[in-house]
């Protein structure tokens, strides 16, 4: 009788638990709310909301490599904004030949994809030929054995060696450094850019005007986030990722093989990096140290839409460019300043849903 | 009860532990196909270490754990599981955000073809988990995700399965139920090596019995038997 007596209790007690830890409500109240504040947003400040939409995107696939990363093979990569940086930088090596010579001038190589025939030939309105998506192709084979390479030789090790989170995560610090360290010292200090034809725009009906490499950017951005999405919710590898990133020793006991499922991980991280970084590079000059600007928003996504779901990263990505840009349009801040506001919506959010928006309290 | 049965299982001497503090001081233990043999014993006597040596989840200091004849205690704990293991684990035995069906896929990751049908399968066993196959795992009561980790484990068709507590947490009618299906699972040919805390119950569905206390091993021998013994009774069932 005691026994049961106990077990009653202890099931009401997990019962309460179970209600207080998972207030329904307020992730619905959280939807709404952000549904709301989106539109109003989207028609009292259109071309700050568009921007943040593009710059968002960005954040968005960068934070879907990295909320993949740390969920699945437990490593925290400080590494992934010096990654995007590099890996932008190959593509425009890749792109046009170029690196910094001995005396500090540029030297071009003979062969990149743009001397390829027709390859600088823009594309639509792009500022673009398929000598840049060539390029980008180049970079991913380079970024995805980079980070195998990396994991294999850097994290893995460590991991085997039983190191903790904070040691693995000053281990990626160092990564990051010496990613800086090398493009520094291929390509120097100068500020890059891809693209040196004219931009075009776009008018579509009662919408701000858009370039059209924006465009461009809009629509990979939205169409890797749903390949992606189908390969985690639909394809077996990628069922084995999500267990994986529920719990690494259940899906070992599985049968699923770990250090395979890791593997694969980290090549679709290499490719969500060139991918970001290039098309950042598209509307922005590229320039060593600004992998490291680039790290603090993609955490603040990741962590925002809730680490491990690859849906929040997305949201939480969206959510990062656009108040960023939409509270520099309001007069809220100065433009230096954007980032703490997305910073502070973070820091809101995760004081009533720690897990972030899309996180699942286990 | 199964005297002539060939020996599925045998750890032997086995030496095991968390780091620098050994656990296990040489249990021996082994399990013959088509068996239910249970360990039971104090908090702390080892039994949960000796099932997580078993499966490669903790190194092995000592001693040696074969399956089948052949010496698995150097293989990781995937190939021990491809090997014909079957464990669920006594806590964290789901993955919560994936859906029931895509539960039991990953129990069956390493099968080709006819996943279906090992899904069906588990269903039969388990009927009450169809009209939540869309569910997450993770909104499952613990009955429920204990018929979950029981099918997930069922996938790979083991010839044995290991259970650590399956009836922890759970009502006593949930657990009338896991009992009832751990001699179905056995009934149809699977061997089982069981540990758990409600003794009593585990015995009456066991062919035989270990008794492990401070890391060794203390009594063996049929279930039947230790069941009737006065010190086990005292000790181990609650009089």
């Amino acid at each position: 009788m005691q026994s049961i007596a106990t077990q009653r209790g202890r099931n009401r007690l997990t019962q309460t638990f179970s209600r207080a830890s998972s207030p329904a409500w307020l992730s619905w109240l959280l939807v709404v709310v952000l549904v709301l504040t989106v539109g109003w947003l989207a028609i009292s400040y259109p071309t700050q909301f568009l921007t943040g939409l593009i710059v968002g995107s960005l954040y968005a696939i960068a934070a879907l490599g990295l909320t993949m990363i740390y969920s699945i093979t437990k490593v925290p990569h400080f590494a992934h904004g010096d990654a995007m940086m590099l890996s932008a930088f190959v593509t425009f090596f890749a792109l046009t030949g170029v690196v910094l010579g001995s005396s500090r001038g540029d030297v071009q190589f003979r062969f990149s994809t743009n001397q390829l025939p027709g390859a600088s030939e823009t594309i639509w309105k792009f500022s673009f030929g398929y000598g840049f998506l060539l390029a980008m192709l180049v970079s991913a084979v380079v970024a995805t054995v980079l980070f195998l390479a990396i994991n294999r030789y850097v994290y893995r090790p460590l991991q085997i060696r039983g190191a903790g989170v904070a040691l693995i995560a000053v281990a990626s610090l160092g990564v990051a450094i010496a990613m800086r360290g090398f493009i520094l010292m291929i390509w120097g200090a100068s500020p890059r850019g891809y693209s040196t034809g004219v931009r075009q725009t776009v008018d579509f009906w009662r919408f701000p005007r858009i370039v059209a490499d924006q465009i461009f950017i809009l629509i990979v951005a939205a169409t890797l986030a749903a390949v992606v999405s189908w390969y985690l919710y639909r394809t077996r590898s990628g069922k084995a990722m999500r267990a994986m990133s529920d719990n690494a020793d259940l899906a070992r006991l599985s049968g699923i093989v770990v250090a395979e499922v890791n593997r694969l991980t980290w090549k679709i991280g290499g490719v969500l990096i060139v991918v970001a970084g290039s098309l950042l590079a598209l509307q922005a000059q590229l320039s060593a140290d600004l992998g490291f600007v680039l790290l603090l928003p993609i955490f603040a996504s990741a962590i925002l839409g809730g680490v491990g779901s690859p849906h929040g990263a997305l949201v939480g990505g969206l959510i990062v460019g656009v108040v960023s840009e939409v509270t520099v349009g309001m007069g809220i801040v100065e433009p230096g300043y954007k980032i703490a506001v997305a910073f502070a919506v973070m820091i809101v959010v995760i004081i009533f849903r720690p897990w972030g928006i899309f996180g699942v309290k286990v | 009860m199964n005297d002539t049965a060939s020996p599925l299982l045998v750890a032997d001497h086995v030496v095991s532990g968390y780091g620098a503090v050994h656990i296990l001081k040489g249990v021996s233990i082994s399990v013959s196909a088509g068996e239910v043999v249970t360990i039971i014993g104090p908090n702390g006597a080892g039994k949960s270490t000796l099932l997580r040596a078993i499966l490669g989840l903790l190194p092995v200091f000592g001693g040696s754990v074969k399956f089948e004849g052949i010496d698995i205690t150097a293989l990781s704990t995937e190939q021990r599981i491809l090997g014909g293991i079957g464990f669920v684990p006594q806590t964290s035995n789901v993955f919560p955000s994936l859906t029931v069906r895509e539960n039991l896929e990953m129990g069956g990751y390493t099968i080709e073809e006819n996943l279906e049908d090992r899904v069906s399968w588990v269903l039969e066993l388990f009927p009450v988990l169809e009209a939540r196959l869309g569910e997450r795992a993770g909104r499952l009561s613990g009955g429920q995700r204990q018929m979950v980790a029981i099918g997930r484990a069922l996938m790979l068709e083991p010839s044995m399965m290991v259970l650590d507590e399956p009836s922890a947490s759970l009502s006593p009618q949930m657990s009338e139920t896991v009992f009832d299906r751990i001699q179905e699972i056995n009934r149809l040919g699977t061997a089982v090596l069981l540990v758990e805390q409600d003794a009593r119950h585990a015995l009456a569905i066991s062919h035989r019995g270990y008794v492990l206390a401070g890391g060794e091993n203390r009594l063996e021998g049929p279930a039947a038997d230790l069941l009737d013994r006065e010190d086990v009774r005292k000790l181990y069932l609650g009089g």
